[in-house]
């Protein structure tokens, strides 16, 4: 069903031509190619500081890199902003209630307030936070506020949804609602494109996966292949369970 | 201190009677502080949240005298508004010296430094964590000050109540620039000063009690605010 080829919305396909990104004279990400063809979902494995979360920035446009291009669909990341959506490793919760932060994004896109008050409830009732509309963000768990985060990324019907390891620091529970909400996310025909560092949720989730070390791009095929024999040493000792350096 | 006693008992006296002249003069002190609160938050908010969203050459050194400018002597402010208003001065034409307009003046003069600087702060602040998120979600540089003043508004509500406390124990601006004159520009202030050099302890007295009310329960709602806040939004 995610597996479909469609298009979605033009922005496909996705490329990554010869991209580094410095801080200093470190290379956090180090001359990385790729390209996404179609909406499957596509997982960025990798340990903590393999460069996970600035590869996410480089793609939405919130960093310009150092060297090489990114485009979506033909057009630059900053250009296509609007068309994706973004849940960041800690997100960020506005101090209003979770239906106001729901609404904020919208106000923020120009739409009207009585178009506004349907899509905050709908929005509520996709992330099971129904329930929680009128309570202050910033109270809310981690896993709650992951699902707010997840849901005001929703709200536009984006034709992409880049996740920077949404479920770190979740309880299974948590994690799995988390998951679940990703997977619906992606039925819609939203191409999902996430980062990990846990392997078990990238075998759960991932149709493609992508395995990124010390800013280096080591592996890029479907997940399937992936997990049967990878051909990187470091990939293959890091989902043996090994550390790697 | 039998004469305290006695002057205190009038002042109370004078207090619960709601004598005319005293609740005159406590009125005034109030539209004029108001005023001038209202004045400084309509410009200070705008000017504080725009320096601490934008880059331009010169930025930190003016957020540096905007500090400083939280500290501004009154009756300084006063002797400049003054000559500005004075009858020779470049504003002298208005015919604004003595007259409320130029007491509230001098009060914005002193308040919106500090409403302005602490606007900067808060919004500087939220923004340093907002920002990635508002630039996700495509927010304009006008949508990303409303977001930012809105969600500190608890913080920037506490400012402008500073604003206000300073404003209403002021006396050197208004003295200079109002003249104390009765009926017209006389307020808590100046009249105790007045007063007290009169000789005339039991009025200045009274009104001393006023304004240490009102000046402990601004700062007491500032504080209640303040926590309020901390505990709704963590
Ligand atoms: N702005 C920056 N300046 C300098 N170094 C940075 C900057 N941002 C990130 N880094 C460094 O780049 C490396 C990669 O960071 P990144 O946050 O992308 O890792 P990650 O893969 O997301 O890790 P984690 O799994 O812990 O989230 C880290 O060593 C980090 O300290
Ligand atoms: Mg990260």
């Amino acid at each position: 069903m995610a597996a479909d080829t469609t298009d979605t919305n033009g922005l496909l396909p996705m490329v990554v031509d010869a991209v580094s990104y410095r801080a200093g004279d470190q290379a956090l990400i180090d001359h990385v190619s790729f390209r996404l063809e179609d909406s499957r979902r596509t997982v960025i494995l990798g340990p903590n500081g393999a460069g996970k979360s600035v590869l996410l920035r480089l793609c939405h446009g919130l960093l310009a890199p150092s060297a090489g291009a990114i485009t979506w669909g033909g057009s630059t990341p900053a250009a296509t902003m609007k068309r994706r959506g973004l849940v960041f490793q800690r997100p960020v919760m506005l101090r209003r209630s979770v239906a106001a932060n729901i609404e904020h994004v919208l106000k923020t896109q120009g739409i009207g307030r009585d178009r506004r008050r349907g899509l905050v409830s709908a929005a509520l009732d996709q992330a099971g936070l129904k329930s929680l509309a009128h309570r202050q963000a910033r109270t809310l768990s981690g896993g709650e506020q992951q699902r707010l985060a997840i849901a005001r990324a929703w709200l536009l019907e984006p034709a992409v949804v880049l996740l920077d390891e949404p479920t770190a620091n979740l309880d299974p529970g948590a994690t799995r609602a988390v998951e679940e909400l990703i997977i619906r996310l992606g039925a819609t025909g939203a191409k999902i494109l996430m980062t990990t560092h846990d392997i078990a949720q990238a075998r759960r989730l991932a149709e493609e996966v992508m395995f990124l070390h010390h800013g280096r791009l080591l592996e890029h095929r479907p997940a399937v292949e992936f997990f049967a024999g990878p051909r990187d040493p470091d990939a293959a000792d890091f989902i043996a369970g090994q550390l790697i350096n | 201190m039998n004469d305290f006693s006695n002057a205190l008992s009038t002042a109370f006296a004078l207090v619960t009677s709601l004598d005319r002249d005293l609740f005159e003069i406590v009125g005034l002190s109030l539209e004029i502080s108001l005023t001038a609160v209202l004045v400084a938050t309509i410009i200070g908010l705008p000017a504080g949240a725009a320096l601490a969203l934008s880059r331009f050459p010169g930025r930190r050194p003016l957020i540096i005298v905007l500090n400083a400018l939280m500290g501004l002597p009154p009756v300084v402010v006063g002797l400049v508004i003054y000559l500005l208003l004075s009858r020779s001065g470049p504003l002298g034409s208005y015919g604004l010296l003595f007259t409320p307009t130029a007491m509230v003046i001098a009060q914005s003069v002193l308040v919106t430094p500090i409403i302005a600087a602490l606007a900067r702060q808060t919004v500087a602040d939220l923004h340093e964590e907002y920002d990635e998120h508002l630039r996700a979600i495509g927010s304009g540089p006008l949508q990303r000050m409303a977001t930012l003043l809105w969600d500190g508004r608890f913080r920037l509500l506490t400012a402008i109540l500073a604003g206000f406390g300073r404003a209403i124990a002021e006396v050197g601006a208004v003295l200079i620039v109002g003249g104390n004159i009765l009926h017209s520009t006389r307020v808590m202030t100046t009249t105790i000063a007045l007063e007290t050099s009169k000789g005339n302890l039991a009025i200045a007295l009274g009104l001393g009690l006023i304004l240490v009310t009102l000046a402990v329960s601004v700062n007491a709602a500032a504080m209640l605010l303040g926590e309020t806040a901390h505990r709704r939004y963590g």
